[in-house]
């Protein structure tokens, strides 16, 4: 009792004591649903009570391995994940590309006017970008085959958004449309910290624009993009799903289907809550595993947390 | 940034000119589709029908946003959008900057401790289901309060203000102390006064998150009471025909109608479309400027 008298008469306690409501909202709202994990070890039917169902240890995991069809699918969707995550990481130099190539337009309302102008897909959502899509590429009010119906090109709209092929391709397509803007932003605003006198100096020694670009500009983004380069290390499983679920329809199920889609559809719309929070829970400890490994490498090449 | 004089060299026009070839296509693609929704829910239905309305508009009218206001459930959704948005900003940025001013002050008890307790949050979550079920167990399902109660601590949000803070000079709060403030005094009056930029950008991110918000609408609610226009929107994309069809059937009955105005499918889908994306381009242009400088404040680093 004496020590929590002590402690209340400390400013940093009471501050701690104000905090506190907004403390309990984060472990309500982001701890508590820890509790929910018990569901994978019970064989949960909808609409009964939890601990009236059976209890089945490790069953929906060992289900993940062995069950036929369950791997089949965890496979399919594991390739989907994974794969669109690589083609993420792969383009995730655009961003950067993009920036250099906007730092190098002179005319300086029309870089403003560019950069205010593609940044604004970011700001919209995928149920957004799915309806844009729709009235670009769709068969009968597309943009894009009215063009090439209105000028003869082709007798009929092709189906664009309907077709099971390049799923992953498109899907990176509309990632890019939307993100490529908004990722330019922390670039550009590296661009800003770098030192004028680097390029003065180098001017004089004879560099031209090219070679500028390659050795100070480059040089001095790269740390940035390393950073993110990590981050994105620990989001390989996290592609999240409402891009995917807004796009999918029976055509390319099979291929756009990814790791939080496939759970979700299961769990969701399937009523298989306990497999369904298996892979889930599966997912967020490799998650983690996966941002540890990146913090680690990012302390041996950089001397520096990204956490 | 390098704006050297120099004079350029052949290579640096033709360089210069694809590049802004490139840029500038690149900028349409981002441009055009919104151009092109825009056009089509303001003219003539049946010409858009017949898709004959490409690059100019053409018959211009409004009726299409009057007539989808009065689509069952679409005024309210845009009610659920609108409170939401406003309700979950606000309290939003009371929570987060209010967190992330306690944050900043070292004699917080267990700081570092408390700090990574939320800064976890960001990386780390058990999952859509566990997610669910917490809802559902909190009495959340259906009910309005799901969508701003839990979205008023936001992490990010928690970094980029506690940067912010941490870049004010001590002692403007050190002299508070002298004059007796205490912490809801000096974080009211003279934290957020001074902090109006990084507000303004967390306003837009928090307000543009709300308003996009789709699937916790998905997820947690079933009463049409309180389905958002992103939900409402989606539904009409993958159901739109049954609905323009009762639509025409009506507006026949009225007769002296004129179809040129009628909403049809297409206008319907384009139409919520525009309702949903005319709020950000509207406030967005303004307050870009801020977000290089909160980016650049406390993004990279936590």
């Amino acid at each position: 009792m004496v020590g929590f008298k002590r402690l209340l008469n400390q400013q940093g306690f009471r501050l701690f004591l104000m905090s506190s409501p907004l403390l309990i909202l984060v472990f309500v709202f982001s701890y508590m649903p820890l509790y929910g994990w018990i569901y994978s070890f019970y064989d949960y039917k909808a609409g009964r009570d939890l601990f009236s169902t059976d209890f089945v240890g490790l069953k929906n995991f060992k289900m993940m391995f062995t069950d036929h069809y369950a791997v089949t699918n965890i496979l399919r969707v594991m390739k989907n994940t994974l794969g669109m995550s690589f083609l993420g990481i792969v383009t995730s130099v655009f961003p950067m590309i993009f920036a250099i190539l906007l730092s190098e337009i002179r005319n300086l309302r029309f870089r403003k006017t560019i950069q205010t102008l593609v940044t604004i897909p970011n700001f919209i959502s995928w149920v957004l970008v799915y309806s844009i899509a729709y009235a670009m590429f769709s068969t009968n009010d597309g943009l894009l085959n009215r063009i090439l119906i209105n000028n003869g090109i082709r007798d009929e709209g092709i189906n664009f958004l309907a077709s099971g092929n390049h799923v992953w391709l498109t899907m990176l397509g509309y990632g890019i449309w939307k993100g490529l803007g908004w990722g330019a932003i922390i670039y550009i605003a590296a661009l800003t910290n770098i030192d004028a006198e680097q390029y003065e100096a180098a001017r004089i020694d004879g560099a031209g624009r090219l070679k500028m670009t390659w050795h100070i500009t480059i040089p001095g983004l790269l740390p940035t993009f390393f950073v993110l380069l990590l981050l994105s290390i620990g989001n390989l499983l996290n592609n999240g799903m409402e891009q995917y679920f807004v796009f999918q329809n029976a055509m390319n199920k099979d291929s756009i289907e990814v790791l939080d889609l496939y759970v979700y559809n299961q769990g969701m719309v399937g009523y298989d809550y306990s497999f369904a929070t298996a892979v889930g829970m599966l997912k967020s400890v490799v998650s983690v595993m996966l941002l540890f490994f990146a913090n680690f490498l990012s302390k041996i090449t950089r001397g520096e947390s990204v956490m | 940034m390098k704006d050297l004089k120099y004079k350029l060299t052949t290579g640096d026009y033709v360089f210069n000119s694809i590049n802004y070839v490139v840029l500038t296509l690149f900028t349409l693609t981002c441009v055009i589709p919104f151009y092109y929704l825009f056009i089509n829910t303001i003219s003539d239905n049946t010409l858009v029908t017949k898709g004959l309305i490409v690059w100019l508009p053409q018959g211009i009218h409004f009726a299409n946003y009057i007539q989808i206001l009065k689509i069952d459930g679409l005024f309210n959704s845009v009610l659920v959008s609108v409170g939401r948005t406003v309700l979950g900003t606000v309290l939003t940025l009371v929570g987060t900057t209010f967190l992330g001013y306690a944050f900043s002050r070292p004699e917080f008890w267990k700081r570092k401790i408390w700090y990574r307790f939320v800064l976890i949050t960001m990386y780390f979550n058990a999952g859509i289901i566990p997610w669910y079920i917490n809802m559902k167990n909190l009495g959340l399902l259906n009910n309005f309060l799901a969508y701003i109660i839990p979205s008023i601590v936001a992490p990010f949000s928690l970094i980029l203000f506690k940067t912010y803070v941490e870049s004010i000079p001590s002692s403007l709060e050190e002299s508070a102390d002298m004059d007796g403030a205490g912490y809801m005094t000096k974080y009211a009056r003279l934290i957020m006064p001074l902090s109006k930029p990084i507000v303004a950008t967390l306003a837009v991110f928090s307000a543009v998150g709300q308003w996009n918000s789709f699937t916790d609408t998905l997820f947690l609610m079933t009463d049409p009471k309180y389905y958002s226009l992103q939900y409402m929107l989606y539904q009409y994309l993958n159901e739109s025909n049954a609905l323009a069809d009762s639509l025409r059937q009506a507006a026949a009955a009225g007769s002296q109608v004129n179809l040129a105005t009628v909403l049809t499918p297409t206008g319907v889908k384009m139409t919520i479309s525009m309702v949903v994306v005319i709020p950000i381009l509207c406030v967005y242009p303004f307050l870009q400027r801020y977000f290089v400088n909160g980016i650049m404040l406390g993004a990279v680093k936590g």
